[in-house]
């Protein structure tokens, strides 16, 4: 059975407009006074939630042993095929017997899916927050064993960026 | 007139020129921070605290800016059209008074440049002048968007100058003065003398139409960028363009001056009589009118981030189809009280 919806008459008040008009400027008016949403980039970073997949960084064990083993499971899971690893005999005595001699990963290739840190079963490879890494060259954007080691430094705490806004607020 | 006048009326044309181009500056500020706070954005706020250097930062751009002239444009009517919107719409606030009379060097100096008695049609008969600044630019423009422009501005000014004109004319009859001193000093005592209490249709419809007289949102279908590309001014550019700029803020300013002096009795405090409180009453009453024409500023600003556009034949409607009945109904209204009141 069809049924009849009725179209709305405008009462003569609705016809006046003036009324939905004022209730117009005080919709304005209340965002005039509300909280800004703007980050202001450089002096102030906005944080990225948990489980956000920016820069990756290949974790150390506390005594400065690197967790990755060199198994390339994650340039074998990587579908940008980006991660370039050489492997060799591990340097310390104690853990396992192989780790990467060099690790390079292409950060022009990479999608950031996150299928790396999926793969690896050392928990060695991880992606980080850290979203504002840029550089003027192609080549400066590979970045290797010792550059991913560094990240792992700086995003250790989990409060990279948290950190920095603080640094801002105590300077000026 | 003696030398001493002379100098009186030059100073206070300074002044006056001065303050109008002031605040247009703080309205071309005004314009983006409000704009962005309404967005919840931020807005302007590098160049200088808050940013409120940016509107010279802007200036010294467009002066920096290539002057350029396309090819087919009329040449003398092209570089004559900035100019006819931009004076008339400085010119205008001359008649304004915006303060209580002061007494310096022993003699009474009446705020307002020039004592016009029939200052409503000389603000009128500008306003109209300056019209033909958008309709000459659209043009000689030679191009179809500005010539657009230019047209849609034309019949806008046709279609809401008479609301605007009927609307005055009813503030006239409870005045019985074209005199804008005397349209304050009639509106001066309680607060419920201001003309807006008195008159609120006639009220609403002159704000409707000012927003239609100064191209503003939702009626700025002169310039109706999505559609026009820049309407009027799209061919121009440096400071051409910026004494358009210049010129649409400063209309802005007289508007709101205006309506300022017609229904909320002009430089007025109410309840105070700010004749007999000698050099502060006059700073009371500047203020008072500075405060009350920042209100209606902002509410330009106000308007335009809250409105839509509205399409051409819907302003055609309103203009003809109701603003103008209304108006005429009113002022029928208004005489016959007048009349009936004369009468008894």
């Amino acid at each position: 059975m069809a049924t009849i919806i009725k179209s709305y008459e405008p009462t003569f008040w609705d016809k006046l407009y003036i009324p939905a008009l004022v209730k117009g400027l005080m919709v304005t008016i209340k965002h005039f006074f509300r909280r800004k949403v703007t980050v202001q980039y450089p002096d102030e970073h906005h944080i990225p939630p948990e489980g956000y997949r920016g820069l990756h960084r290949l974790n150390k064990f506390p005594e400065g042993r690197i967790k990755c083993v060199a198994c390339e499971m994650c340039s074998a899971a990587c579908p940008a095929d980006c991660i370039h690893i050489i492997p060799g005999p591990s340097p310390w005595d104690e853990g396992k017997e192989r780790y990467p001699v060099r690790f390079d990963i292409d950060l022009l290739r990479c999608i950031f899916c996150g299928f790396c840190e999926m793969a690896c079963p050392e928990e060695a490879i991880e992606l980080t927050e850290i979203y504002d890494f840029s550089d003027y060259t192609r080549e400066g954007l590979i970045i290797d064993k010792d550059g991913l080691l560094e990240v792992y430094e700086l995003t250790k705490d989990k409060n990279y960026y948290s950190r920095k806004n603080d640094n801002k607020e105590s300077e000026s | 007139m003696d030398l001493l006048g002379f100098i009186i009326i030059c100073v206070k044309v300074l002044l006056v020129f001065a303050a109008t181009m002031l605040t247009v500056l703080i309205m071309i500020y005004a314009e983006r921070r409000v704009s962005a706070f309404m967005q919840g954005r931020l807005g302007p706020n590098r160049v200088g605290p808050q940013g409120i250097l940016q509107p010279i930062a802007d200036g010294i751009k467009f002066l920096m800016k290539e002057d350029i002239i396309p090819a087919g444009v009329d040449k003398p009517i092209f570089i004559l059209a900035p100019a006819v919107l931009l004076i008339p719409a400085l010119m205008t606030f001359a008649v304004i008074p915006f303060g209580s009379d002061i007494t310096l060097f022993g003699r009474q100096i009446p705020l307002q440049v020039a004592d016009v008695n029939v200052g409503i049609l000389y603000v009128l008969a500008l306003t109209s002048i300056g019209v033909y600044g958008i309709v000459l630019a659209g043009w000689s423009s030679n191009s179809k968007y500005s010539l657009l422009g230019g047209l849609r501005s034309a019949a806008q000014l046709i279609s809401y100058e008479l609301a605007m004109g009927l609307a005055v004319v009813s503030i006239i009859l409870l005045s019985g003065s074209l005199k804008l001193n005397d349209i304050v000093a009639d509106q001066q005592g309680y607060l419920f003398s201001w003309n807006v209490f008195k008159q609120p249709v006639a009220f609403i419809i002159f704000l409707i139409a000012v927003y239609a007289e100064t191209n503003r949102l939702p009626f700025d279908l002169s310039e109706a960028e999505q559609e026009l590309v820049g309407g009027y001014h799209t061919e121009y550019s440096s400071i051409k363009f910026s004494m358009f700029f210049m010129a649409e803020y400063a209309n802005m300013i007289t508007a709101a001056a205006l309506t300022v002096t017609l229904f909320f009795g002009g430089w007025d405090v109410p309840l105070i009589n700010e004749t007999s409180l000698g050099i502060w009453g006059t700073l009371l009453s500047v203020s008072s009118f500075i405060l009350k024409m920042g209100f209606f500023l902002f509410l330009f600003i106000w308007v335009r981030w809250t409105f839509p556009r509205f399409r051409y034949d819907q302003l055609m409607k309103l203009g003809w189809k109701v603003m103008l009945p209304i108006a005429l109904l009113n002022i029928f209204i208004t005489a016959g009280y007048l009349t009936i009141t004369a009468l008894i």
